[in-house]
This record gives structure tokens, C-alpha cells and sequence, in this order.
């Protein structure tokens, strides 16, 4: 199915995009009249992926965070959100509820929040090339008002 | 963020307004970090009825307030949850180890 629109961001990996990515995702997203509910599900998904990217993607440098969001006839809202930095070594372990390479500000709960967050939820990663994570909300249609 | 800390007789309120993430959360822990060097009331409650949006950098912010006033011999109650966060601190199970009203 091909999407009906897109759109993509690409932003420095700094702490302050966190605020701005999940806006305009949310915004973008408007355009399939979602509740407040499913507003706060892909805003909860798109901070969590990005954080991760700020966070552990680029240990020594500024990397760049690319964000790309699709919206599809039949109503799915699609995201991916993408970094060019040190990758994970091990999805499935990294994925585990509360396993985290971060420090006590990290819960190590974002995967498991994704999961649970997102319809669809997958991750691609290579170790020194960088990680992908791609997440699809199906938003339920409204009565015309 | 907007972080309040206020001294009521027997307690103590702490009030979070607006979105809670990574960038705001080091914020938040160094206002919470005053709290150190006072003697805590044994009531704390935290009220996120203003709190607009949080995600997983939440769940590390509470539990560290939670550890903080056990530590100093108190109990955190965690109140008004709106239901955003509410979906994210149940994802992580935290009422498990929290308590909320
Ligand atoms: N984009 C990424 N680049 C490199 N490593 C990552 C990336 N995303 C996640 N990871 C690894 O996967 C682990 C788990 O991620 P997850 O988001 O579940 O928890 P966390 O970020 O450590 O903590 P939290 O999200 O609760 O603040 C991270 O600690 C990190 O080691
Ligand atoms: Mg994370």
C-alpha cells in the first residue's frame, strides 16, 4: 500500500529535540483525526526511539537522528526513526524489560514501552552502523463530524 | 518543567507541570537533589495532575524520589495521574513497587 503522505526530519542527536520530534510527529499524525489516546501513544513511541538515539547512539560525537513519518489509506500511521551510531550487538537482550546499558537515570523499560505502545514494532540494528526502529498505530476511523 | 516543593504541616507536595522527558529530567533530579539536606515529613505526595506528557525517563525520576523520602524514613504517594502516564508507569509495572491514588 502505497502512504498518502510523509515526511522526514533529520535533526541533531541534542536532548532539547526530544520535545520537538514528538511534536511534530503528533502533528503530522493530526491529519488522521486521532483520539487524544492515540495521539499519546505514537508521542510516547517517537520519544522513547528518539531518547534512545540521543542517549546511546553516539557516545563521542554529535550524530545526526533521522525521522520519517507515513500515513496510509487505511488509516496506520508509520514511523521510522534512525541513527547512523554504535548499534546494538544483541536486539533480543537489549529488548528485555529493565536491561540497560544507561546509568540509574535509565529504567531500561523504553523497548518494553514501544512494544507495548505500537501495533507493529521491529528493530534493525548493526554493531558501528547503526540502529533502526519502525513502528506502525493503526488509528480508528471517527464519524465525520 | 516546572518543579513545586512546598512544606505543608505534616507533608510534604511536590508538584510536576508540564512534559517530563530525558531533557527535563536532569532538572527535575537536581530539585529533588535539595531535598537531601532537609528532614523529611513522613507523608510525601507527588501530584502530576499538571503533567502534560512523560515517557520511560519518568519511571527513573520516580523511583529515585521514591528511594529518596524511604530513605529519609518516609512514604511517596504518587496522586492524580493523568492517563498518558498513567499507560506509561503501568507498560513498566510500577504500581507494583509505588504507591498510587
Ligand atoms: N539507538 C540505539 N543505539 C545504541 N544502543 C541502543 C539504542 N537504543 C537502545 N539501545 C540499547 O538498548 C538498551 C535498552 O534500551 P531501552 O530504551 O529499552 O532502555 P534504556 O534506554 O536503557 O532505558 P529507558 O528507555 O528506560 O530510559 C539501551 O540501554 C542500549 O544499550
Ligand atoms: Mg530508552
Amino acid at each position: 500500500m502505497r502512504p498518502i503522505n510523509e515526511m522526514t526530519l533529520t535533526f541533531p542527536a541534542r536532548s532539547v529535540n526530544e520535545g520537538f520530534a514528538r511534536l511534530a510527529a503528533a502533528a503530522f499524525a493530526a491529519q488522521l483525526d486521532p483520539t487524544m489516546d492515540e495521539l499519546g501513544d505514537i508521542k510516547t513511541v517517537i520519544s522513547e526511539a528518539v531518547t534512545n538515539c540521543i542517549v546511546h547512539a553516539y557516545p563521542d560525537t554529535l550524530g545526526a537522528v533521522r525521522m520519517r513519518c507515513r500515513i496510509y489509506p487505511d488509516g496506520r500511521f508509520e514511523a521510522t526513526v534512525a541513527d547512523s551510531g554504535v548499534g546494538i550487538a544483541d536486539i533480543e537482550k537489549a529488548r528485555e524489560p529493565m536491561f540497560s546499558t544507561g546509568g540509574a537515570e535509565r529504567s531500561g523499560m523504553g523497548f518494553t514501552i514501544m512494544e507495548s505502545f505500537a501495533d507493529s514494532f521491529t528493530v534493525r540494528s548493526r554493531p558501528g552502523k547503526g540502529t533502526t526502529v519502525r513502528f506502525t498505530k493503526r488509528i480508528s476511523p471517527r464519524a465525520k463530524k | 518543567m516546572d518543579v513545586k516543593i512546598e512544606r505543608l504541616r505534616e507533608s510534604l507536595k511536590i508538584s510536576l507541570k508540564g512534559e517530563l522527558d530525558q531533557h527535563e529530567a536532569r532538572g527535575v533530579l537536581m530539585r529533588f537533589g535539595e531535598l537531601e539536606s532537609q528532614a523529611l515529613p513522613a507523608r510525601c505526595v507527588l501530584d502530576l495532575s499538571a503533567l502534560g506528557f512523560t515517557d520511560s525517563s519518568g519511571i527513573a525520576v520516580l523511583l529515585g524520589l521514591e528511594r529518596r523520602v524511604r530513605d529519609a524514613g518516609g512514604e511517596l504517594t504518587v496522586v492524580n495521574i493523568p492517563p498518558q502516564a498513567r499507560r506509561v508507569f503501568d507498560a513498566a509495572g510500577l504500581s507494583r513497587v509505588m504507591r498510587f491514588e
